[in-house]
């Protein structure tokens, strides 16, 4: 890792010891904001992420198991309102690349643009967690109530858990706002961004694998 | 590591791949792109049925997902093999692994278990759990 010393006096020895070929009065270890002390944080993030990826995964599992549990009550086919979830699955889609662009005005520090596209991922993300209440909500006034069947209990357990993380994730996004707004587009900020970022568009690939193994497959069983 | 100019040291943080997390226009809108076209047309199978039988569409639904995900990872999470001078793809690969023993093990164990137990009486399946 390249770290160029400060020039003063006392550091003078190092300096000439080195022979710099141009003189730089700060520590570049900011400029390189991934490699330092961020270069660790992105990698145990996406380690966060994949062991999260593994609750999921056991989830999704009992979900399976569970999935044609119906004792005697609704089916899938009978309660899921495929419209509903397409819908939502493409607003989470939407929501991913405008987090996208949100990353993409960050990176040249342009901190109204990168405000802007994170306030209209949030909007989206909530958007998408209302439409997934609306569903439960009608859910449970048909009487499909987690407490009716193994497979009600697995689907509200696994879809629930996504849009509890889909609210975090917004929690995150109105922080960083803020934080945007005291401070800035500092290194920091950045760094916390690209851990949102990965985070957001991981919770869009779970997403995946709940419309297609929960409802799609679910109604063509 | 030896001093470097500050052209050099951009150049140098792109060789190692730190454009991590950061991706381009391109890399997102074609994500999205393909996305889209990945999701409708699993939703299009499901909800029309132009194949009559379940399990062609069922296959075509998991294919579907499985490289959406694929998409999903390369555009938008950024994963490749010299971020992080390889690690989140070795993290990535190795979820991948535990994510099929624990889903695909756990529908095999269960399914032989369900198969080998006792036949129930129907009116009690009626109120099993």
């Amino acid at each position: 890792m390249a770290v160029r010393w400060r020039r003063g006096p006392e550091a003078m020895a190092t300096v000439t010891e080195q022979t710099l070929p141009d003189p730089t009065f700060h520590l570049v270890e900011a400029h390189s904001h991934e490699h330092g002390s961020g270069g660790g944080t992105m990698l145990g993030f996406w380690i966060y992420l994949m062991s999260d990826a593994l609750l999921f995964a056991a989830m999704f599992a009992s979900f399976g198991v569970l999935s044609t549990s119906y004792a005697g009550g609704p089916t899938p086919r009978e309660i899921f309102e495929l419209p509903l979830v397409a819908l939502n699955t493409a607003i989470l889609l939407v929501s991913s690349i405008t987090f996208g662009f949100a990353m993409l005005a960050m990176e040249p520090g342009k901190i109204r643009a990168t405000q802007a596209w994170l306030l209209v991922t949030a909007v989206l993300g909530a958007s998408f967690v209302g439409v997934e209440l609306y569903e439960f909500g009608s859910l449970i006034a048909e009487g499909a109530t987690p407490q009716r069947s193994g497979f009600l209990s697995g689907f509200f357990s696994l879809v629930s858990l996504h849009g509890l993380h889909v609210t975090a994730g917004i929690v995150w996004i109105v922080v960083m706002l803020v934080q945007i707004g005291q401070r800035g587009l500092i290194v920091e900020n950045k760094r916390r961004l690209m851990c949102l970022g990965m985070f957001w568009h991981f919770l869009d690939v779970v997403w995946i694998g709940v419309f297609t193994f929960v409802y799609l497959l679910g109604v063509l069983r | 590591m030896s001093i470097h100019s500050e052209a050099n040291l951009d150049a140098e943080l792109h060789a190692h791949g730190d454009t991590h997390g950061h991706g381009s226009m391109r890399s997102y809108l074609l994500g999205f792109a393909l996305s889209v076209i990945l999701t409708a047309v699993p939703f299009w199978l499901v909800m029309t049925r132009p194949i009559a039988s379940p399990g062609v569409i069922a296959a075509f639904v998991i294919v579907f997902a499985a490289l959406q995900i694929l998409v999903h990872t390369i555009c938008f999470l950024h994963v490749n093999s010299q971020a992080e001078g390889g690690w989140t793809l070795m993290a990535y690969l190795f979820t991948g692994v535990l994510l099929l023993i624990t889903i695909a093990g756990s529908l095999w164990i269960m399914y032989h278990l369900n198969s080998n137990m006792m036949p129930m009486p129907t009116g009690q399946i009626a109120n099993a759990p």
